[in-house]
């Protein structure tokens, strides 16, 4: 120990440092630096070592974990969004309006509106990628139809977020969407085969009855339905997306990693 | 110049467009090895190569910038909104480049007896996730958070009017990543275009590990031993999902009428359109009878149709060009696979149908809702 050690070396090899990060030091060894990966949660999402084409960008291009980190910085701002917009109809507008005006740094708003955005099309360029590298074969068959669930969830997210600003783009670019649940066949009131679901003169599947009615809590787009979006755009879809997310990638390790030649 | 837009203006037209597409897509992405070979003699696998790449990006950067310059071409295209789709179709251009690049270099390694790029002797190729890994990834967040705040400074969220439910603005159009599916709304009902083809597209999806089971081919691009199931999936996401939102974001304008992209929107422009049932081409048109009273009778022309599609194609196909692919996949992965795919060829065939004799609706039954 006769050499001079830096400032960073000191400070790694100190007691705070090593409690924190088990091994201590800066990993030079091999032993030390698959340590660092098992001893850390959130590195050890990875395995400790991967065959060398899968570090490559041209492979997996990083969709899938632009798509990830994608979904974190939307969190993040979308957390901060939460702190100043009230999901009724007589303030959501007006919050729109105050958070670009009015909250230094105003850009929260364009993160998470461009971020979505580019979520949606990571995920759909992670998707290509899996299959033009025939990733979704045998075994990886079933994180295959998790990883379409995860899409069909990422397009809800950023489906009941469009609403939100409640401003004309908002709430008809919704009522387009919306109105398709009412031609849901058999549960929709203007769907095929719903007049069949009646006894009688009485029809279970009415305005105020169907998919559509469920959907936006009421018979027109209004304060419920901006509640409703609100919620599931808030809690109940990030919430359901994080489980499967966790599947998705349990399933990454235990299909033995990312994919390779046989 | 101006003769430049009109002709881009003409040919954008989607029964043009779609055509030229459906013409040019089997040989450039090629289903079948007869195809294969004439995509080879016509030298096509060059546009995967560096400068392929360079024309196809300078072709698509050059008529943006010349479209910018267009009042109407830049009023659409710059409403904050479809700008992600701009670079959306960049994107597409380059990373079809890039799979099809590495397919076809895999491909050229097979064929000379060699191992594929991504092959590796394991465990000795294995790499450490530290530092190998994690330094790819922490460029990759930081250069893309830096993309995201320049993106975010220079571009401000959309903020319209005030939601105003009584007051519809034309054309009302559903976020962009739905456009697809809203344009094939001209075509099927929305319980058909909104409901049961999104759902069967998610099924579809899922559908593919279990019907394309071949475990070879896994783990590196390669094309040349996946023909069918690359092309028909480029198919399906390239032209089917993305060319038609395309088309709906940039080519839809008022009361959803096709407008080309240096084309003013004129929401005053009247679309004269008379579109007829199947049942009135046959009873009125052809047999000259009228409509009969019975539902089930005067729907019959398209039932009997529908159910030949679905019921008779696929048993018809089994026994003929398909007879490979039944031997291969069974009964019930065949009879999934040539269904779907039936519901697939179904998008492209109504709008041909609609363009070429204004048919409205195969079944209409507008008694329970359910026209087809
Ligand atoms: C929220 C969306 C998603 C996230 C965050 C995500 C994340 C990831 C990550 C980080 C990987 C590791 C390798 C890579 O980056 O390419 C991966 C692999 C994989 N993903 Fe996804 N994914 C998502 C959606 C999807 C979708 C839509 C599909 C397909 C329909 C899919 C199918 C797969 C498969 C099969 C693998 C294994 C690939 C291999 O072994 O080469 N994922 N995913």
């Amino acid at each position: 120990m006769s050499e001079k050690k830096s400032l960073f070396e000191k400070l790694a090899s100190g007691q705070i440092w090593t409690s924190i990060f088990r091994g201590g030091g800066v990993p030079r060894s091999r032993r030390q630096r698959m340590m660092v990966v098992l001893n850390s949660v959130f590195l050890h999402l990875h395995p400790v070592r991967l065959p060398k084409h899968a570090v490559k960008l041209k492979f997996t291009w990083c969709m899938g974990g632009l798509s990830f980190f994608i979904f974190l910085i939307l969190t993040i701002s979308g957390i901060l969004l939460m702190f100043y917009y009230r999901p009724t109809i007589e303030y959501a507008y007006t919050d729109m309006m105050d958070l670009t005006e009015q909250v230094p740094f105003g850009i929260m708003r364009e993160i998470h509106r461009w971020g979505a955005h580019a979520m949606v099309i990571t995920v759909w360029l992670h998707m290509f990628r899996v299959f033009m590298t025939g990733s979704y074969k045998p075994p990886r068959e079933f994180n295959w139809a998790i990883g379409v669930i995860l899409l069909v969830l990422t397009l809800l997210l950023s489906f009941t977020g469009y609403l939100l600003p409640w401003d004309q783009l908002a709430i008809w670019a919704i009522a387009v969407g919306s109105n398709m649940a009412g031609a849901t066949p058999f549960l929709g009131a203007e769907g095929p085969g719903s007049a069949l679901l009646a006894i009688g003169d009485i029809n279970f599947i009415t305005k105020v009855s169907d998919a559509r009615f469920g959907l936006i809590g009421g018979r027109f787009l209004g304060e419920a339905t901006l509640l409703r979006f609100y919620v599931l755009h808030c809690i109940g879809l990030p919430f359901i997306i994080m489980i499967f997310m966790a599947v998705h990638f349990w399933r990454i390790r235990k299909d033995g990693g990312i994919s390779t030649p046989v | 110049m101006e003769s430049f837009k009109s002709v881009i203006n003409y040919i954008s037209n989607p029964t043009i467009l779609v055509t030229a597409v459906l013409l040019i897509f089997p040989f450039i992405f090629p289903p079948t090895e007869w195809f294969y070979k004439i995509n080879k003699r016509l030298r096509l696998d060059k546009l995967w190569t560096g400068k392929g790449l360079l024309v196809m990006t300078v072709v698509t950067i050059s008529f943006f910038i010349f479209g910018l310059g267009d009042y109407n071409f830049k009023s659409i295209v710059l409403k904050p909104d479809n700008v992600p789709i701009s670079g959306l179709i960049l994107l597409l251009i380059f990373f079809t480049w890039l799979s099809m690049s590495q397919a076809y270099k895999n491909d050229a390694l097979v064929e000379k007896g060699k191992s594929v790029d991504e092959y590796y002797d394991a465990p000795n190729d294995k790499v450490l996730v530290w530092p190998d890994l994690v330094y790819v990834e922490l460029i990759s967040l930081i250069l893309f958070s830096a993309f995201m705040l320049i993106w975010s400074i220079g571009l401000p969220a959309p903020l319209e009017q005030p939601a105003n439910p009584a007051e519809s603005p034309n054309p009302a159009k559903a976020p962009w990543y739905f456009l697809g599916l809203q344009e094939m709304l001209v075509y099927f009902d929305p319980w058909y275009a909104g409901v049961v083809l999104p759902t069967f597209i998610i099924v579809g999806l899922m559908a593919i590990p279990y019907i394309d089971s071949d475990p070879n081919g896994s783990g590196y691009y390669s094309y040349k031993d996946r023909k069918l199931s690359v092309s028909i999936y480029l198919f399906g996401w390239l032209i089917l999902w993305n060319v038609l939102i395309v088309i709906g974001t940039f080519l839809r304008g008022p009361n959803w009428g096709f407008f080309g992209p240096f084309e003013y929107w004129d929401s005053h422009r009247l679309e004269a359109l008379t579109n007829v049932n199947l049942s009135e081409f046959v009873y009125v048109k052809w047999l000259e009878i009228g409509l009969p009273q019975s539902i089930l009778l005067r729907e019959a022309p398209g039932l009997i149709l529908v159910f030949i599609f679905i019921g008779v194609l696929p048993v018809l196909l089994a026994k003929t060009i398909l007879k490979k692919y039944y031997e291969d996949l069974g009964p019930s992965r065949y009879s999934i696979f040539v269904v779907l795919m039936i519901f697939g060829a179904l998008l492209p065939l109504k709008m041909y149908l609609r363009w070429l004799f204004n048919l409205k609706y195969l079944i209409s039954i507008p008694e329970y809702f359910f026209n087809f």
